[in-house]
């Protein structure tokens, strides 16, 4: 059965004009599950609308 | 007066300057051992003889000559191929960057080391472009631990570690992004700095997460820490995140005595997830500095969440195009790491770094009662080369994501942080000292008082 995020890989990889062989389609899909749930870790966590991001830049 | 393998800096600039040793005889000793012992430990990827030779010979000159040298005349120490050297191309522990043209001036840091009088003698290797925690490199091999040389070094400035914990080298240099330097110091059994983030210029050095990069020494004690630290500071217009603060020298600070301290334990995340190695060293180290008390960092596992994020869409976008153009010369666990890494949602990232703002507050109000938190550096003593999984808490994870999970949260604000090496047998293993933003003086304090009472020290290398 196709996995759902298999769609999500095909469409950015399109998107961005990256490759994705097949070959290497689980291991991408293994890292990309890991950095959506650290990710959704983050979104979990309510911040205030006002709260700047922390980049330092300086022109 | 002859050289020995385990001479510290402090002792060869000593040497040097007071005219009982030459700047040459101290390189070509410190070349010597690279020869004897580094098909072993393959922790350079270029030795720099002849630059090495040259630097020395002028350094004895002007001591003939009756001029001044710098405090770290005749000292050799290396860099992780990551920084510029005049000359070589800078590969990052890649095979892209090979094709670069060779770098037409070093990086910033090399320059500040050289003009103390330092001998750079070469470039060390490295996990590919520093996205790696276990110093293995598809392309160069791995960098070993001087320890036990079926066992990793660390990452990604593995080869770093390997060169000081062979005690090849008195001093090297590395990057640190999310552990890079304490976890290969903590495997090697050496001292290692991560400076407060924008302190040490990053100028002609080869990025991987611009938000989280820092460069910092590693060495076999304290003294030697602040010396090449001390010898870096100072603005450089070169590096945008690079502070504009004058020069805070540690050295002079470093005997001071730390009974006015204020010591506790990082509780919650840093407690959870450890091996008993990891409690004895934080455990040891605790009890020597009379700390007691817990404090819990809270969300310090989001904050490592929030870590991991911003990394791997970094990292992502500074390898687009080489992704496109070459992927199959990339490491293929880096590169589907990295292909991962541009598919992850743009809001995810900006609320990592908005999540990053709300954290620093968090730790910034925990200073305010406290200057120093002890945490361990790795979850364990070095594993083996290869090793894919370890057993934390129950639960099988895979190594090499999880190596760094008590560097993370804390190089994620930049806090300035010496992992110090106790010695347990039959492996060392660190223990992070983490002060705050600016206070190196404090973190390397602490380190030197813990050397003097012999809570910590660097091994001789058992595997050589």
């Amino acid at each position: 059965m196709a996995n759902p995020l298999d769609d999500y890989i095909d469409a950015v990889s399109k998107a961005l004009a990256l490759p994705v062989e097949e070959a290497w389609r689980s291991a991408i899909r293994a890292n990309l599950e890991v950095s959506l749930r650290l990710g959704r870790l983050v979104d979990e966590f309510a911040l205030p609308d006002e709260t700047e991001p922390a980049p330092i830049f300086t022109a | 007066m002859t050289t020995k393998p385990e001479m510290s800096a402090a002792e060869i600039a000593s040497a040097v300057a007071g005219g009982k040793m030459t700047a040459l005889a101290a390189t070509d000793a410190a070349l010597a051992r690279i020869e004897q012992h580094d098909a072993t430990l393959n922790s350079f990827t270029d030795v720099t003889a002849d630059r090495a030779r040259t630097k020395a010979r002028a350094i004895d000159a002007d001591i003939a000559a009756g001029r001044k040298v710098g405090p770290l005349a005749g000292v050799p120490f290396a860099v992780k191929n990551l920084f510029d050297v005049a000359g070589l191309s800078t590969r990052a522990g890649s095979k892209i960057n090979r094709d670069l043209a060779p770098a037409e001036r070093d990086a910033t840091l090399i320059e500040r080391m050289e003009a103390a009088g330092a001998v750079l003698v070469g470039a060390l290797n490295m996990g590919e472009y520093a996205y790696d925690f276990t110093g293995e490199n598809v392309h160069d091999g791995p960098s070993r631990n001087p320890h036990d040389t079926t066992r990793m070094s660390g990452g990604s400035s593995g080869g770093s570690g390997s060169a000081v914990g062979g005690a090849l080298v008195p001093i090297a240099l590395g990057s640190d992004t999310n552990g890079s330097i304490r976890v290969p110091s903590s495997f090697c059994g050496i001292f290692g700095l991560k400076p407060t983030y924008g302190r040490l210029s990053r100028a002609r050095s080869f990025p991987f997460v611009a938000s989280l990069d820092h460069l910092g020494p590693f060495a076999r004690s304290a003294t030697d820490l602040a010396l090449a630290y001390d010898a870096m500071q100072g603005p450089d217009a070169d590096d945008g995140a690079c502070t504009t603060r004058g020069l805070e020298p540690t050295l002079p600070l470093i005997a001071n005595p730390i009974s006015d301290l204020r010591i506790a334990i990082a509780g919650g995340h840093f407690q959870k997830n450890v091996f008993p190695e990891a409690v004895e060293a934080v455990s040891r180290v605790a009890r020597a500095l009379g700390a007691t008390k817990v404090v819990d960092v809270p969300e310090a596992s989001r904050a490592r969440a929030a870590a991991y994020v911003i990394t791997t869409t970094e990292g992502a976008s500074l390898h687009l195009d080489r992704l496109r153009k070459r992927p199959n010369d990339f490491d293929p666990a880096v590169r589907d790491r990295l292909i991962a890494g541009a598919m992850v949602p743009a809001p995810l990232v900006d609320r990592a770094q908005k999540f990053r703002r709300w954290y620093r507050a968090q730790l910034a109000d925990i200073f305010k009662s406290v200057d120093v938190l002890l945490a361990p550096a790795t979850p364990c003593t070095a594993p083996k080369l290869g090793q894919v999984n370890f057993n934390l808490d129950g639960v099988e994870l895979p190594v090499r994501a999880n190596i760094g999970i008590h560097t993370q949260p804390i190089s994620f604000i930049g806090l300035p942080v010496v992992a110090v090496p106790v010695p347990l047998e039959p492996l060392p293993i660190g223990v992070q000292i983490i002060c705050a933003p600016w206070r190196e003086d404090i973190a390397l304090r602490v380190a030197y008082a813990l050397e003097k009472m012999g809570v910590v020290a660097a091994p001789s290398p058992r595997g050589l």
